[in-house]
């Protein structure tokens, strides 16, 4: 059940957007599909929602073969990155469209768009005009007209994608609340890999039309199966032979058991953490190690910068062989 | 002419410490500059035109338009340009998707194509109509001296007008909200109905107002073709100029005000039906 994909391509003239994807989305659950752009995450996502068609494979969602299936047909909720509100009428005839178009009866139509309106935070806006509102309220609109249908499924393509640091994060705990209470299966695209380890239940993370790896947050961050997915998880620096991220290598200013020596030669602070590169002394790796550590933790330490320190993995770190 | 401005109470109030009105130095420059070319070129004429008509009092007015040769003349040109507004909206606004929506060999080609008959000499759009669809027609067509024949030069030199006017707000449409609509539940007429139209209707109706005027005002191409034949093919433009060669000036005038009247009431209806149109999405 779910959403199950089998063998999907698609070819954009010679360009191969996806190559071969199966994937398997569980009912209920909140996934991300992660990756760089361009990677072809968002085709996939079109293609689920039947506003692409692929050249050859299946799509069927909760039991049903949709992959001929039309868009209209399909009930499925879709969010853009730019909102797509239909600019000339107000928030509430907004949600109300799709029951509209269900010819769904007057006073049902009008209770269902107060609750979503109140579910969304929307209530005193419900007369504005979409071009009225921020970006973060659109986003919320947009998002309750696409639940107004019931859907089976709820696709975000880049949802937070156009908004400012703040909303997005607002927006993105909210999303996870709402997706808690309701349920609904759902699949959001993004690139920026830190909403996508907060927010969803499970990850896939997609290059080059291809999947790389599929699991939850923790299987993804703690045991990548490519450099590509270390490095497009977080900050990746190389120590000796290894990749492994910054804040897992130990740091020291007495000699110890040690991968790597050398100087700290840069020190940036950045809020409660401080980022520091190490120059090694072994010249057959002189590129600088990223370390990052927490103020508190420099203080105990006792570090400045020039001083000599001993590098090596934390206990239970299995770095990845570069 | 009076250059003021009604002001919202609210601005006002705030502004009134600095100056007691609400325009900055420039912008009060600017609208002076805006108003005096607008009287200059525009209201000024317009004005001596309705005084003219009244000028040996509203009998001459009054004759003027019931003179059963001038009445059908009015009624031939009105009628006329209605029907072409009308194929002008279904057509212009189908041309404009094409070109923003689709991608063919020759889309260049005919991008500026469109815009010749607009572009053209009347007369000369007169010339090329007269020898394609006049006696000599190459193509066995003759619509010489008929009806038709006012029909086809308006609807020739207004064409441009809903394909232009549309054609922009088209390409600002994003093709993302079609897609919304749709994964709705929204068929592709419904689509067009409650989304697309309403989008367009501003647009569509500033071109139709323009055909609207234009062909009510036409003059240089359908002068060869239709003959000027009084009662059938004279149309008001025509007329006026009849007027003036037989020194009738207060009855040429009189057609004009009429002309301008009819004129003003396309535009008004026009825009109520956008704003019908708009709410109604």
């Amino acid at each position: 059940m779910g959403i199950e994909i089998r063998g999907i391509n698609k070819f954009f003239g010679d360009f191969v957007a996806l190559e071969n994807i199966n994937l398997s989305i569980p009912s209920g659950q909140l996934t991300a599909l992660l990756g760089p752009s361009g990677g072809g995450k968002s085709t996939l996502l079109r293609i689920i929602a039947g506003l692409e068609s692929s050249d050859s494979g299946t799509v069927e969602i909760e039991g049903v073969d949709t992959t001929n299936v039309p868009a209209q047909k399909r009930n499925v909720g879709f969010v853009f990155q730019h909102y797509a509100a239909f600019k000339h009428m107000t928030v509430a005839k907004n949600i109300a469209f799709g029951l509209e178009i269900r010819k769904r009866p007057k006073d049902e139509v009008k209770d269902r768009v107060q609750e979503l309106l109140k579910l969304v935070h929307l209530e005193q806006w419900s007369d504005r005009l979409p071009s009225q509102l921020s970006g973060g309220q659109r986003q919320r609109m947009a998002l309750a007209r696409a639940l107004a249908i019931e859907p089976n499924v709820l696709l975000l393509d880049e949802p937070f994608g156009a908004l400012d640091a703040k909303v997005r994060k607002e927006l993105r705990d909210w999303l996870r609340r709402l997706h808690d209470e309701m349920h609904v299966t759902t699949v959001f695209v993004t690139h920026d890999q830190e909403e996508a380890l907060e927010v969803s239940d499970s990850l896939v993370v997609i290059n080059e039309g291809r999947i790389e790896q599929i699991g939850s947050p923790d299987d993804l961050y703690d045991r990548p199966a490519s450099d590509f997915v270390l490095s497009f998880l977080g900050p990746v620096t190389r120590l000796g032979d290894h990749l492994i991220r910054p804040h897992d290598i130990e740091i020291s200013r007495y000699e110890q058991a040690a991968t790597a020596t050398g100087r700290i030669t840069r020190w940036t602070r950045v809020g409660f953490e401080i980022r520091l590169e190490v120059t090694p002394d072994d010249k057959l790796h002189p590129d600088p190690v990223h370390v990052v550590v927490t103020r508190a933790e420099a203080t105990a330490l006792g570090l400045h910068e020039g001083d000599q320190v001993w590098l090596r993995p934390q206990a239970g770190v299995e770095p990845v062989r570069a | 002419m009076t250059t003021e401005i009604p002001l919202a109470p609210g601005a006002a109030r705030r502004r009134r410490t600095r100056s007691a009105t609400s325009l900055t130095r420039s912008s009060g420059l600017g609208l002076g500059i805006a108003l005096t070319w607008f009287s200059l070129l525009v209201l000024i004429p317009l004005a001596l035109v309705v005084i003219q008509s009244a000028d040996d009092g509203w009998g001459t007015f009054r004759d003027t338009l019931t003179n059963s040769q001038t009445a059908a003349a009015l009624r031939l040109t009105v009628e006329q340009a209605l029907i072409v507004t009308v194929v002008n909206v279904v057509f212009g606004t189908l041309i404009a998707w094409v070109l923003v929506r689709d991608s063919f060999r020759g889309q260049r080609l005919l991008e500026v194509i469109i815009d010749i008959p607009f572009a053209l000499p009347t007369i000369v759009a007169g010339l090329v109509l007269l020898s394609l669809y006049g006696p000599d027609s190459p193509i066995g067509i003759n619509v010489a001296n008929t009806e038709r024949s006012v029909f086809l030069a308006l609807l020739f030199v207004t064409l441009p007008f809903v394909v232009r006017t549309v054609e922009p707000v088209l390409l600002e449409l994003d093709p993302e909200v079609e897609e919304a609509a749709a994964s709705l539940g929204a068929s592709r007429f419904t689509t067009l109905r409650r989304i697309l139209l309403p989008a367009l209707a501003p647009a569509i109706t500033a071109g139709a107002a323009l055909s609207f005027a234009r062909g009510i005002s036409e003059y240089g191409s359908l002068v060869l073709l239709s003959g000027n034949l009084p009662n059938k093919t004279e149309v008001a433009s025509v007329r006026i100029l009849t007027y003036i060669e037989n020194g009738n000036e207060a009855a040429a005038a009189s057609v004009a005000v009429l002309l301008l009247g009819v004129a003003l009431i396309a535009i008004i209806l026009l825009q109520v039906l956008t704003k019908v149109v708009s709410k109604r999405g």
